[in-house]
């Protein structure tokens, strides 16, 4: 038995209205940070995009406007640049290996519980709190031989000839604040492989142990794909993150030893605001972005590969 | 027996371990702290002892009373708690909607924020100089509390969905039922149960904002709208790198982020745990 | 008045039809139960009766009125979860009342009413404690409690039982049944049990894959299924299915059927005899199941499946014995090719 039931002509708006307010109600929740992310970010973003096709040099009040691509064809004659892009690739992984690796280390450890695990706990992940000026500073200090400890020591277990400073040689100044950068950056992959390690469910593991798995073992094939996601998303933006991050490597060493620190953002700082020539620097900025996109895009589909399999 | 003596060794092994980590963690910041109460006649040659010979709170004093460190203090704290709020109320609103809703465009506006992360922030001072000179919010706490939240909100976002995740959706169906429109359960089921992980965001936001030094540096040019970070690099130039002042300032202005991040860490990660079991 | 119509309901989700032109009619005061297999539909019909879920086409009828478009907050009903969707930071008497508490009804109200659903569950000792100082069947006296209060004009229940062990599911289900007798409110129960179902439905609704099988009450169902899927689904031990070609079986001429493709005879409708030629089917015993008050055998005639017997009482017949079977005539099925039920 079927009720015919016509809608009339209000009844419909009313259905339609509703089904818009249904539609929109997400958009309703985002826009706050839509607007505010559109107006800030974005808008700037392209603004900044349109001076890379632009000449604007302070310096050189007279030769402003568009000038196409001249500055990128500047890119790839410019061998800073591409010091600094093996630079950057250098500064990002080692970074990224040595945090996200002692990262996981200390994570492991917190896992299980201890007596006093709530203080190490929160002790352990102050050096995100310092600000990168700050420590950078500070490690600075650490690393000068005449009024820091740390070339002393390094002489004294016999890493070096004598105590000097390493962020005066440029083969191995970048070692600095790569350092200085695994400390800051060790809390954050501790975090979140921390809370990915507590999602595990435990009986896996005590149905390994009855399978006779080892410790190995039973870290290799439940631990370690049950991390993977998160393992996947915090490397991507960390690494996105290091890569931008210049602030460490400029005020520990400027950019030098004879450019040998120097990565693509904290060129792109030099340019901008030493030689002020905003045009050039932006376009280092857009080459950056787009070498991060395409990083982002492969890990993505690797991830896509990889859940896949499992 | 040999199981028992490994397992006690493994056990060793580990606290010997944390240990390290924890020194790791902590000497870089214990060595500040040693500058800063370190007199000044002694802080170049006792640079490398581990113990200062002597202490004093003088770099204390001077900062305190003699700079304007204390407007900074009062600055930063301003709009890192101004950040920390807005922040928070933005991406609990952005990270309900990601956590619940399935629309169109919900991968689009996803990938919008993540592209945020990724560009330097250098590439838009220029941009953002001129919107902020044409609202007339160059050299204000607000423009910088502006600013700030629009950079915080992705992350701040990713944080608030994962702990959403973590709470069951029949909560908010049952008080859907039990009369509520959704707004309401929200308010007053939802709400309630993300205090953990709103605490946890806002500490990390006002970590983040705390810290940062660059836009303060750009947008912000009278004495008594900077910040800290930007009133520590005049120590570096007015007193041509007075390093146990300088220090002290760090020291001082450590206080409030460390604290506040100790506080909070724990729901960090209590919070992002929950969030990977339900989500 | 609050019967519920289904008129031609679907739904779908993006490309995946999840509900196929359902029409279904709930009296006034009945206790329908939906059940089937997991995946059939059966939650998100309860869901669409509910307005958390759309639908997608056909109407929803509540009495007169068409709720297609009603928020659920306006349908006037009340719902018990399967995780009991306590709020976890409220009290019991707090959990009980909320929904008065939105209403803003006074005080004196909130009272009265919480402490009558309190009373009738017996929940008044556990007024003041938060949800998680509660046991499972405590939460779940609580989750029906919230929806007594609201006093609805239609209950709905999703697989509530599910998350109990089984003595607390046969207490409480005995509670929802006087629940039923006590208030009288339509009910709409989900679940994928079928002794719930077959205990505590009016009517009971059979659906698989999105479809309705059959509608009826139990003892219809179960005396009279339609199918093969219905046959198998309801009643436990399950029914026997046996291939007509099967050498083991025996049949008289008169139960022959030529479109049988299928007999089904219940475990309860047959009674063990030697194993001769007058023996409708003969197999070997492979396993007993002594209970006390039924012994099973499992039968191994040279199908896939064990033929199942159920004699009420103790026998002694032992493992690896071979037995004949006879069926009670009158409670033979027959199934054609395509498995409806073919009624003699």
């Amino acid at each position: 038995m079927t009720l015919a039931l016509s809608p009339s002509p209000g009844k419909s708006r009313e259905k339609s209205l509703k089904k818009l307010k249904w539609l929109l109600e997400p958009y309703l929740y985002l826009s706050p940070a839509i607007i505010l992310i559109t107006l800030v970010m974005l808008v700037p973003l392209v603004v900044g995009i349109s001076y890379a096709f632009q000449s604007i040099s302070l310096l050189n009040p007279f030769q402003t406007g568009w000038v196409g691509l001249a500055n990128f064809e500047k890119l790839f004659s410019d061998r800073l640049f591409w010091k600094a892009l093996t630079n950057t690739a250098w500064w990002t992984i080692g970074s990224l290996v040595f945090q996200f690796f002692l990262g996981l280390g200390l994570a492991l450890l917190l896992n299980k519980p201890f007596a006093g695990r709530g203080l190490v706990q929160g002790l352990v992940f102050l050096p995100w709190a310092v600000p990168a000026f700050l420590s950078g500073l500070n490690w600075a200090w650490l690393f000068n031989p005449i009024i820091g400890p740390i070339p002393h020591w390094l002489a004294a277990i016999g890493l070096m000839d004598e105590p000097t400073n390493i962020m005066a040689d440029p083969n191995v100044a970048m070692w600095g604040p790569i350092i200085a950068n695994v400390w800051f950056g060790i809390p954050f992959f501790a975090i979140t492989l921390l809370a990915a390690l507590q999602s595990i469910p435990k009986d896996l593991y005590e149905a390994a142990a009855i399978d006779g798995a080892s410790a190995w073992q039973s870290f290799a094939k439940i631990t370690i794909p049950f991390l993977a996601p998160t393992i996947a998303i915090t490397v991507m933006l960390r690494t996105i993150w290091i890569a931008n991050f210049a602030d460490l490597i400029y005020i520990m060493t400027g950019g030098g030893p004879a450019n040998s620190t120097h990565i693509i953002s904290s060129y792109i700082f030099t340019t901008a605001f030493r030689r002020l020539d905003f045009g050039y620097a932006s376009a280092i900025a857009i080459a950056l972005l787009v070498l991060l996109l395409a990083y982002a895009l492969l890990i993505m589909q690797m991830r896509k590969h990889l859940v896949k399999g499992i | 027996m040999p199981s028992k003596v490994n397992f006690t060794i493994a056990g060793a092994l580990r606290y010997f371990a944390i240990a390290l980590y924890v020194l790791f963690a902590l000497f870089p910041i214990y060595w500040l702290v040693k500058i800063a109460v370190t007199p000044d006649r002694l802080i170049y040659t006792e640079g490398t002892n581990i113990w200062p010979s002597a202490f004093t709170l003088d770099n204390f004093r001077s900062v305190l009373f003699l700079t304007d460190f204390l407007v900074y203090f009062k600055n930063s704290l301003i709009v890192s708690f101004g950040t920390a709020f807005f922040t928070t109320i933005i991406a609990t609103a952005a990270g309900y909607a990601f956590s619940r809703f399935h629309f169109r465009g919900k991968v689009v506006v996803i990938s919008v924020m993540l592209i945020t992360q990724m560009f330097p922030l250098l590439m838009i001072i220029a941009p953002i100089y001129k919107i902020m000179a044409g609202l007339h919010l160059l050299d204000s706490l607000v423009g910088l509390i502006i600013v700030y939240t629009a950079f915080n909100v992705p992350f701040a976002t990713f944080l608030m969905q994962s702990f959403f995740d973590g709470i069951p959706k029949d909560l908010e169906e049952a008080a859907m039922i039990d009369g509520c429109t959704r707004f309401q359960a929200l308010r007053r089921v939802i709400f309630p149960l993300t205090l953990p992980g709103l605490a946890a965001t806002l500490g990390f936001i006002f970590t983040a904002a705390w810290s940062e030094l660059l836009f303060a540096l750009m947008l912000i040019n009278s004495n008594e709208n900077m910040t800290f970070p930007v009133g520590l690099k005049t120590f570096v130039s007015k007193f041509a790198v007075d390093w146990g002042q300088m220090m002290a300032a760090g020291t001082l202005a450590l206080i409030p982020s460390c604290l506040f991040f100790i506080l909070i860490q724990r729901f960090l990660v209590q919070g992002l745990t929950a969030g990977a079991v339900k989500g | 008045m609050t019967e519920i119509q289904l008129n031609a309901v679907n739904k779908q989700f993006g490309n995946v039809q999840v509900l196929k032109d359902i029409n279904l009619n709930f009296k006034d005061g009945e206790f329908v139960v939906l059940v089937g297999p997991s995946g059939c539909g059966k939650s998100t019909l309860l869901r669409m009766i509910a307005g958390l879920e759309t639908i997608t086409s056909g109407d929803l009828i509540f009495g007169e009125d068409r709720v297609n478009d009603l928020e659920p907050r306006e349908r006037d009903i009340a719902m018990v979860f399967q995780s009991y969707a306590l709020y976890p930071h409220m009290s019991v008497e707090r959990n009980l009342g909320f929904s008065l508490e939105i209403r803003k009804r006074g005080a004196a109200e909130k009272q009265e009413k919480t402490a009558k659903a309190s009373g009738i569950l017996g929940l008044n000792q556990l007024l003041d404690r938060l949800p998680k100082a509660l046991s499972g069947g405590q939460r779940q006296r609580v989750a029906m409690g919230r929806a007594i209060v609201r006093d609805p004009k239609i209950f709905l229940f999703d697989e509530p039982l599910s998350n109990l062990d089984a003595s607390l599911r046969i207490e409480m289900r005995i509670e929802i049944a006087k629940l039923h007798h006590k208030l009288k409110t339509t009910m709409v129960y989900v679940t994928h049990d079928q002794v719930e179902a077959m205990t505590l439905a009016d009517r009971i609704v059979v659906m698989n894959a999105g479809r309705v099988e059959q509608v009826g009450t139990p003892l219809d169902l179960y005396s009279k299924p339609n199918n093969l899927f219905v046959a198998g689904f309801l009643g436990s031990p399950k029914m026997n299915f046996v291939d007509h070609t099967n050498k083991a079986l025996h049949l008289p001429k008169t139960s022959l059927h030529q479109d049988a493709k299928t007999y089904g005879i219940r475990p309860e409708h047959v009674s063990v005899a030697a194993a001769d030629k007058k023996a409708n089917l003969i197999g070997v015993v492979e396993v007993v199941e002594r209970l006390g008050s039924d012994t099973m055998f499992y039968l191994n005639y040279g199908s896939e499946n064990p033929f199942v017997v159920r004699v009420p009482g103790i026998d002694q017949t032992q493992v690896g014995e071979k037995i004949g079977v006879l069926f009670q005539q009158e409670n033979l099925h027959r199934f054609d090719q395509s498995g409806s039920a073919i009624i003699a």
